[in-house]
């Protein structure tokens, strides 16, 4: 770990915040994939299946 | 062969769907390494100390809040003369990243500006317009939401992004148009005086090109869900009407 000095508390409440963001980011856009694939596979089946 | 044929939502998704993961992880991996680069192996500023560490985070985060919003620009211009719906739908995935983008920007311009300048905020040209800037990806992605009809709010969200590239651009050049203001110059310049130190500027470089990929990832992720959210409710429609 570097010696950030009295910045420490500035540098390191950026990196996480910033990274805190990136990951609930990506992790809403991949769960909102998953959910949306998986209604639309059930919503074809049921087409499907009514012919 | 032609650009065009994207516009076709299965073309669209055969096409990116495979590259998917291949840029996810080399976005991963240089986000990675420019932050762990930059983090543990440059040394402190001889002004700014060990707050120029931020500047790994902040400038690949502000460079994306504007270019994504100049992505949604031109996206929502190909809507707008030749009606793609893809196009509608990139832009629509775009916006939530580039408002992340944003919070993220000027939040660690706060975080730095507090030691630096002795203030979390000034009404200074450039933070001013990137806080309005947040302001008009908050509008845009509430109007998408508030419109059923999915043309429609293709139609609107388009013309209020054509309005906020005025602040998309103010945000770029703030610095420049207004000699005033706390916030300084460019970072990144051809200029080498101008430049920033080349041992700060090569982990820039692959941070900045994490976070390039990261928003490409993102926005073709995100236009997919937007594909398949829209195709269901196609179904659903005629479902109904059965």
């Amino acid at each position: 770990m570097p010696d950030l000095g009295k910045y420490a508390d500035a540098v390191l409440s950026s990196y996480a915040l910033s990274l805190l963001l990136v990951f609930a980011l990506v992790g809403w856009a991949v769960m909102r994939s998953r959910k949306t694939r998986a209604a639309l596979a059930e919503v074809e089946e049921r087409m499907k299946g009514r012919g | 062969m032609s650009i065009w044929q994207y516009a076709n939502p299965k073309k669209f998704m055969d096409t990116t769907g495979p590259l998917l993961p291949w840029i996810g992880g080399a976005s991963l991996l240089c986000i990675v390494t420019g932050l762990v680069w930059g983090f543990f192996f440059t040394p402190d500023d001889y002004r700014q100390g060990s707050t120029v560490k931020i500047i790994y985070l902040h400038v690949p985060s502000a460079l994306m809040a504007i270019n994504a919003w100049f992505m949604m620009l031109v996206a929502s211009l190909i809507w707008l003369i030749r009606r793609h719906h893809v196009s509608a739908l990139a832009a629509k995935a775009a916006a939530p990243v580039g408002a992340t983008m944003t919070v993220i920007a000027l939040l660690t311009g706060a975080i730095w500006g507090q030691p630096m300048w002795g203030t979390w905020w000034a009404w200074d040209p450039r933070l001013t317009s990137f806080l309005v800037l947040f302001l008009f990806y908050l509008g845009y992605m509430a109007l998408w939401a508030a419109i059923e009809n999915d043309d429609t709010a293709a139609d609107l969200t388009s013309i209020l992004c054509l309005v906020g590239s005025v602040f998309a651009v103010l945000s770029r050049y703030a610095v420049n148009f207004w000699n005033q203001g706390l916030h300084q110059g460019a970072s990144l310049s051809l200029d080498k005086e101008e430049n920033v130190a080349d041992v700060f500027y090569y982990p820039l470089l692959v941070s900045i090109a994490g976070f390039v990929l990261l928003f490409i990832f993102l926005v073709f992720l995100g236009t997919h869900t937007e594909i398949r959210a829209r195709r269901m409710r196609a179904l659903l429609a005629r479902e109904r009407m059965v």
